[in-house]
C-alpha cells in the first residue's frame, strides 16, 4: 500500500494543508480561510488537500492518455471545477439555513416577511451565476474561499435593493457567515464525484454546436478543448467511469502527519507531531530550493527570516510578532481601506512612478497617512508603491538581524504571490547583498509550511497516532 | 492561568530565606537601633567595607526585581512615568523610583529605611549614575561616595586603572564612608571579610562548575539567581554567606554524585534533553511561568552571564585580604557588564565548550543597554566559532507589558524543535556516512 504524509500549516490568515509521498512529491493541496474553530479550519484544507491527492493520482493513472489526447485532461479539469461545486452547493444549502435561522431569531412580524423574500432573491440570483463561474469558468481552479465567492455575490445582490434593506441584510449575512463557516461538513467522495460526472454529461449534452449559443455566453470565450471534448464525451466519460471508480475507493492512508502555524497546538494531533512554523517554512524551502542559506517567510501575522545550513536545519531565525507593518495583514487592512481586493493590489503598485515615502510604523496609523497622501494629491498606484517597499525595508531589517542574505535565498509564504512585493523584494536584495543573489520563488510559496511538516512526518515515524484514522477521507 | 502548585524548595532556598528576612527585619529597625544605612549597586559592590564599618547596605536594583516578582512592578513603574520617567528608561530606575513614591514597603512588607549614603561603585551601565542622581533628589542633602571603575576597552586591567581606583578608594570613598559611619575602618574586621568572602567565591565556583557534569545537578540561570544571592548581596564576606554555600554545595554534590537533575519550583527536571549557554537577564515579572517553559521543554542552563554581573569568579579572580583596596578594585573592573565585548564574547564560547552546550540563547531585554548593546553581533560570532544553533528572545527586567508569553513561548519551542531537529538529522547523516 502506498504511504502518504500530511502536513497542515494552521495560520493566522490562512490553512493550508499538503499530502506527499514517500518520494516528497506534492500530491495534494489544500488551502482555505482560517476562522475562529481551528479545528473546522484545519479538517477542511486536509478534506481538500485529500480530494485534490486523489484527483492528481488519477491524473497520474492516466499520464500516457492525458499525453496522447488533450481530451482527457480536459474532461479531469472540468471533473475537477464540477466536483468543487458539488461541495460548494452543500455549503451554501447549509448557509441558506442559517441565513433563514437567522432572520427568525432577529426579525418577526412584517419585517421578518420582508427579510425572507430578499434573501429568496438573493439566492435565486446567486446560485446559477456561482454554478456557471464553476461549470465555464473554472472557478474551482482559483483557490477562492467559499466565504469570499458568495460574499462577492450577496453583496453584489444587496446593493440592488433599496438603501433601507442595506443594514439589516448585512447583520443577516454576519451573524450568518459565521456560524456556517465553522461547522464541519461531511463529504462522500464517491458520491460527490457520481453527482459530479452526472453534471458534467449534463453540461455537454447541452452544449450548443455553436459557440454564440452557449448558455449566458457573455463570460465564456471559445474553448477549443471544449468543444474537442464535446465530440468524444460519452466514449471518454465512459472509458473513464473505472478508473475515477478506482481512485474515489482507493484507501488513503496517511502513515503520519504534522502540524504547524500559529494554531499548531490547537490541532487534534499528538504532541510530537507538532512542529514550529520556522522549521517547517525552511524545511519545505530547503526541499524545493536544496541550495536556499536563507528564507524569508511574509505571513498573516508575522515576518520570519530564516538561515538554514545545507540539511536544511535551521542555524538561527529572528522573528517580527509585535509590528504588523510588514506581514500581509498589513496590505489586507490597506486593500480595506482603498476598498479594493488584496489580489488587485500587487498590480496597482506595479504600475507606480515613483514610491511616495510611508512613514507611519503602524498598520492602523497608515490608513490615516493614506488618506492625508491622497489628499495631497499622490497617485493611488505610487502610494501603494511606496507601501509595499515600506514592507520590504522592514523585512531587510529583520534580515540584518538573522545574520543577512546568503546565496539561495528563497521567499516563502502567502504575501510571495503579490508581484509588487516581489519587485521590491528582488531590488532591495540585489542593492543590499550583490547581484549575484539567486533568489526562488515558487507557485507553491504559500504551501512551503504544510510541505515541510509533511516532509518532517515522513522523516520521523515514531509517534503513534490515535488520530491518523480521523484523516483519510 | 491555573494556580501554579507551590513551589519546591532546597534546604538551601529555605536558607537563604531567613537570612533576607533577618535582613529586612534590621533594616527596618535600622533608624531606632542606630544603624546607617548605605544604597549601592550589585556590580562592583563594596559590601565587605559596608560591613566592616557596621552599616548595612541596600540594593536597589534587588528590590525593583523583587518587586517584579511579587507583581508590583507595573504599578511602580507607571507612577515613574506619570511623575516625567520615558518610556525608555531603564525600568529597574522606575520600579525603584515608584517604590519609594509609594512608601519604599520593601519585599516583606516592612518599610525600608531612606539611605544615610549613596555608595556608586558602578560598573559597565552609565544609567547607575543617572539613579543616583534621581535618587539624591527624592532625599535632598543625603551623603553621595563615587568610585569610578574603569571600563575594560582593551580586555586587560592594568596596574594604573587598579592604582587609580585604590587611591579614589582611599582618599575620597573610604573617608566619606567613615564620616558617614562615624567610625574608622578596621582593617582587621575587613581582612575576616575578605577571608569569608573568598571562601565562599570558592564554593560559589565549584557550584556552578557542577553544571559540566551531564547531566547537570543544578540550571546555572533560574536558579542560579538564587544561588549567587548571598554572594552578590548584603551577605558577602559574612559567616553565615559561608556556611549557606557550604550547605549549597554539599546538596549540590550530592545530586551530583547521584546523577540527579536540577530542582525546579515544579519539581526534578524529569530529563536534560537540551543544555543551554543563556546571555541576558532573565525576566522577573514572569519569573515561574518563563522557567516553566524550559522545565516542560527539557532544557537545562548549563552556564549563563547574568550569574556573573556580580563577580566573573569562574576565571579565577577572588578578594585578598592580603590585598584589601587592590583586589577590590580588581573585582569592580571584572565584573560581568564592565568586560568588553570580546571579552563576553570568549568568555560565552568557552562556556559553551567546557560545560558542553547544545545551544546558545540570548534573553534580549528591551530596557537594559549594558546588556543588550551588541547581543546580536555576540550571536553572530558565537554562531560562526562554535556551530551551534542560537536563539534570541525579547521581554524585560520588571516592565510586565513587555513580556509577551505567547511570542515568548512560540519562539522558544520554536527553538528548541531546531535543536532537536538538528540532533536527530545529524545522527541520521552520521549513520549514512558510517553505513
Amino acid at each position: 500500500m502506498n504511504k502518504y504524509y500530511l502536513g497542515i500549516d494552521l495560520g493566522s490568515t490562512t490553512s493550508k494543508a499538503v499530502i506527499i509521498n514517500e518520494n516528497d512529491e506534492i500530491i495534494g493541496r489544500g488551502i482555505t480561510n482560517t476562522r475562529a474553530n481551528y479545528s473546522v479550519a484545519a479538517d477542511i484544507a486536509r478534506m481538500e488537500a485529500v480530494y485534490n491527492a486523489r484527483f492528481s493520482i488519477l491524473k497520474r493513472n492516466l499520464a500516457q492518455e492525458i499525453a496522447e489526447k488533450p481530451q482527457y485532461k480536459k474532461y479531469i479539469s472540468d471533473l475537477e471545477s464540477v466536483f468543487q461545486y458539488e461541495q460548494f452547493k452543500v455549503r451554501i444549502d447549509k448557509l441558506g439555513d442559517e441565513l433563514l435561522k437567522t432572520c427568525y431569531n432577529y426579525f418577526d412580524g412584517e419585517k421578518r416577511l420582508t427579510m425572507i423574500d430578499h434573501l429568496r432573491i438573493i439566492r435565486k440570483a446567486i446560485k446559477p451565476k456561482i454554478k456557471h463561474l464553476y461549470i465555464y469558468e473554472d472557478l474551482g481552479s482559483k483557490n477562492q474561499f467559499f466565504r469570499d465567492i458568495v460574499s462577492e455575490k450577496y453583496n453584489e445582490e444587496v446593493a440592488k435593493f433599496d438603501n433601507a434593506l442595506f443594514e439589516p441584510l448585512m447583520t443577516i449575512w454576519d451573524k450568518s457567515i459565521t456560524a456556517a463557516e465553522n461547522e464541519t461538513v461531511n463529504f462522500d467522495f464517491e458520491h460527490l464525484i457520481n453527482q459530479a460526472m452526472d453534471l458534467l454529461a449534463e453540461k455537454y449534452r447541452n452544449l450548443p454546436d455553436q459557440e454564440e449559443n452557449l448558455p449566458v455566453s457573455a463570460t465564456s470565450g471559445f474553448d477549443a478543448e471544449m468543444y474537442l471534448l464535446k465530440g468524444e464525451f460519452t466514449t471518454i466519460s465512459e472509458s473513464l467511469r473505472d478508473r475515477i471508480d478506482e481512485i474515489s475507493r482507493l484507501e488513503f492512508h496517511i502513515e503520519n502527519m504534522t502540524g504547524t502555524g500559529y494554531g499548531r497546538a490547537l490541532l487534534p494531533f499528538p504532541a510530537d507531531c507538532i512542529r514550529s512554523e520556522i522549521l517547517c517554512h525552511a524545511f519545505g524551502a530547503h526541499a524545493v530550493f536544496p541550495e536556499t542559506r536563507t528564507v524569508l517567510d511574509i505571513g498573516g501575522q508575522d515576518t520570519k527570516a530564516i538561515q538554514v545550513d545545507k540539511y536544511g536545519l535551521v542555524t538561527s531565525f529572528q522573528m517580527n510578532d509585535r509590528c504588523a507593518a510588514g506581514c500581509g495583514r498589513y496590505l489586507g487592512y490597506i486593500a480595506d481601506e482603498m476598498s479594493i481586493s488584496l489580489n488587485e493590489l500587487g498590480p496597482l503598485a506595479m504600475q507606480a512612478e515613483k514610491e511616495v515615502t510611508i512613514c507611519s510604523t503602524c498598520t492602523v496609523f497608515a490608513g490615516a497617512e493614506l488618506r492625508e497622501l491622497t489628499n495631497m494629491g499622490e497617485k493611488r498606484p505610487d502610494i501603494l508603491g511606496g507601501l509595499h517597499k515600506a514592507i520590504i525595508m522592514r523585512a531587510m531589517s529583520l534580515i540584518a538581524r538573522s545574520g543577512g542574505v546568503y546565496n539561495e535565498f528563497t521567499f516563502t509564504g502567502g504575501v510571495a504571490r503579490n508581484q509588487a512585493v516581489v519587485k521590491y523584494l528582488t531590488q532591495l536584495v540585489k542593492e543590499n547583498y550583490g547581484d549575484n543573489i539567486k533568489i526562488n520563488i515558487h507557485t507553491d510559496s504559500i504551501f512551503m509550511g504544510a510541505l515541510g511538516g509533511a516532509m518532517f512526518a515522513r522523516r520521523n515515524i515514531k509517534a503513534d497516532l490515535p488520530s491518523a484514522k480521523k484523516a483519510t477521507a | 492561568m491555573k494556580n501554579p502548585k507551590e513551589a519546591i524548595k532546597e534546604k538551601s532556598m529555605v536558607i537563604q530565606k531567613e537570612m533576607l528576612a533577618n535582613l529586612f527585619t534590621e533594616l527596618s529597625n535600622a533608624k531606632a537601633n542606630g544603624k546607617k544605612v548605605v544604597y549601592t549597586f550589585v556590580p562592583g559592590n563594596l559590601t565587605e567595607l559596608i560591613l566592616a564599618l557596621d552599616m548595612l547596605p541596600v540594593y536597589p536594583e534587588i528590590n525593583a526585581l523583587q518587586s517584579g516578582m511579587r507583581k508590583k512592578s507595573g504599578g511602580y513603574i507607571k507612577d515613574a512615568e506619570k511623575i516625567g520617567f520615558s518610556e525608555d528608561v531603564c525600568t529597574y530606575v522606575k520600579c525603584d523610583i515608584g517604590m519609594m513614591l509609594n512608601g519604599n514597603i520593601g519585599p516583606t512588607g516592612e518599610k525600608l529605611p531612606d539611605p544615610d549614603l549613596l555608595l556608586l561603585s558602578y560598573t559597565g551601565c552609565f544609567t547607575f549614575l543617572k539613579w543616583f542622581e534621581n535618587l539624591e533628589k527624592l532625599y535632598p542633602g543625603v551623603e553621595i561616595a563615587m568610585l569610578h571603575t574603569p571600563y575594560q576597552e582593551d580586555g586587560v586591567i592594568t596596574d594604573d586603572q587598579v592604582n587609580y581606583m585604590v587611591k579614589q578608594l582611599r582618599e575620597d570613598v573610604i573617608p566619606k564612608m567613615e564620616k558617614v559611619a562615624g567610625k574608622k575602618l578596621d582593617y582587621d574586621r575587613l581582612h575576616h571579610l575578605l577571608d569569608n568572602a573568598a571562601k565562599a567565591e570558592d564554593m560559589w565556583v565549584q557550584v556552578l562548575e557542577s553544571a559540566k557534569n551531564v547531566p547537570s545537578p543544578i540550571d546555572s540561570y533560574f536558579a542560579g539567581v538564587y544561588y549567587m544571592g548571598p554572594l552578590n548581596t548584603a551577605f558577602r564576606g559574612t559567616d553565615e554567606a559561608v556556611s549557606y554555600y557550604e550547605e549549597l554545595l554539599r546538596e549540590v554534590t550530592e545530586r551530583k554524585n547521584l546523577g540527579l537533575l536540577p530542582v525546579t519550583p515544579e519539581g526534578e527536571m524529569p530529563e536534560e534533553k537540551f543544555r543551554l549557554v543563556v546571555e541576558g537577564p532573565p525576566n522577573w515579572t514572569n519569573f515561574r511561568e518563563f522557567w516553566k517553559i524550559f522545565y516542560d521543554l527539557g532544557a537545562v542552563i548549563v552556564a549563563s552571564t547574568y550569574t556573573k554581573v556580580g563577580g566573573v569568579y569562574d576565571r579565577g579572580f577572588r578578594h585578598e585580604p592580603d590585598k584589601p583596596l587592590e583586589s577590590m578594585a580588581k573585582y569592580c573592573m571584572g565584573c560581568y557588564t564592565n568586560l568588553n565585548l570580546p571579552q563576553r564574547v570568549d568568555l560565552i564560547e568557552h562556556y559553551i565548550k567546557e560545560y558542553k552546550a547544545d545551544g546558545f540563547l540570548i534573553n534580549s531585554i528591551k530596557s537594559c543597554n549594558s546588556f543588550s548593546a551588541g547581543q546580536l553581533l555576540m550571536m553572530r560570532e558565537i554562531e560562526q566559532r562554535c556551530g551551534i544553533p542560537v536563539g534570541f528572545i525579547e521581554s524585560d527586567l520588571v516592565d510586565p507589558r513587555y513580556f509577551s508569553y505567547a511570542n515568548i513561548k512560540n519562539r522558544l519551542e520554536s527553538y528548541f524543535q531546531m535543536l532537536e531537529q538538528r540532533k536527530i538529522i545529524l545522527a541520521q547523516e552520521a549513520e549514512t556516512v558510517i553505513g
